[in-house]
């Protein structure tokens, strides 16, 4: 089982799951909605895809919210 | 001549940019910033909340405007140059007001990363708008790094105290070759108006407008400040005297000496 980090916590992906796309899918999120960044750097959305996730990894996924 | 203010590539007219946070529908959010004719709004981001997800802010934001992210919530510039990556990577332009706090009670800007962000930001292609203390000094700084504008508080974020800054901001505005926008502090339309009066180019509010009882007329209220106070600056204000001078002719009134006819 690989664990990665998303959104400062430590989780277990499931089977299933093997790219930063298979995350977004899993969570139901919106893609046109959310950034993503993998491991510090940003994650273009068409690299979501070929995007193998590893032990340790880390992503942050993001939104917009208001604020002034 | 139309009153535009040339500023990040673009041409603005409403001097009024408002901040979208607080507002307690987007809805009414779309409808203050229509109201008030505002061509930029501001927007942040934060980490989703897997188990409780909010509406898309953008979607609240009348189409045309320009959206700028805030960095807000950065605590140091390679926080806020992230952001503002994420950010353009999600679709937004290239506009980032950086605001970099450090202090939790007072949410003042650390002047020194909001430096190195607009520096590594500026190369990057963006146009920074950086949230500062005001300082005449740090602002040749900031030009010099290539800011497109300096925002200078006006009181401590979301305070509505007005512009307490106002004799260090009036230095900048004097003698600082790009556009002084007066960002955080003014909770009523006289603070706008008294910015736009004494030459800022701009005022950023946010939380003055959201919370109002009604944030669609309150919206417009500070558009008319901001317009009234733009056209007094353009126009003209008189000196202040310390002796009075009356406003009608004082000679030929009743009694008093005439000319004998």
């Amino acid at each position: 089982m690989i664990t990665v980090k998303i959104n400062g916590k430590v989780t277990n992906i499931g089977q299933d799951v093997r790219t930063v796309w298979d995350v977004i899918q899993k969570e139901g999120l919106t893609p046109d909605e959310v950034v993503v960044e993998y491991n510090l750097q940003v994650l273009p959305r068409d690299s979501w895809g070929i995007t193998n996730l590893k032990e340790g990894d880390s992503l942050e996924i993001l939104s917009f919210v208001g604020g002034g | 001549m139309e009153d535009v203010l040339t500023i990040g590539g673009k041409e603005i007219k409403s001097r009024l940019f408002i901040g979208t946070g607080k507002f307690s529908s987007l809805d009414l959010m779309r409808r203050a910033i229509s109201a008030a004719g505002a061509e930029v709004a501001t927007v942040a981001m934060r980490r989703i909340d897997l188990k409780n997800r909010g509406p898309n802010i953008l979607s609240g934001i009348p189409e045309g405007c320009t959206v700028m992210i805030n960095t807000s919530g950065a605590r140091n510039a390679e926080e806020a140059i992230r952001i503002a990556r994420l950010a353009r990577a999600g679709g937004l332009g290239n506009w980032v007001k950086i605001e970099i706090t450090a202090d939790p009670k007072y949410l003042m800007p650390d002047n020194l990363e909001t430096l190195k962000a607009t520096e590594t930001l500026t190369k990057e292609g963006f146009f920074c708008f950086p949230y500062v203390n005001p300082d005449l000094v740090f602002g040749r700084h900031l030009l010099e790094a290539g800011a497109a504008a300096v925002m200078p508080l006006g009181a401590p974020i979301g305070s509505n105290r007005g512009l307490k800054t106002k004799e260090l901001v009036r230095i900048m505005v004097e003698e600082l070759p790009i556009p002084i926008i007066v960002d955080a502090g003014l909770g009523r339309p006289s603070h706008a108006c008294e910015c736009l009066e004494m030459g800022c180019a701009a005022v950023l509010v946010n939380t003055a407008i959201a919370i109002a009882e009604d944030p669609v007329a309150m919206a417009k209220a500070f558009s008319l400040a901001v317009a009234a106070g733009r056209m007094a600056y353009k126009t003209g204000i008189t000196e202040a005297v310390s002796y009075a001078r009356a406003s009608s002719p004082l000679t030929g009134f009743l009694g008093s000496p005439g000319d004998g006819s």
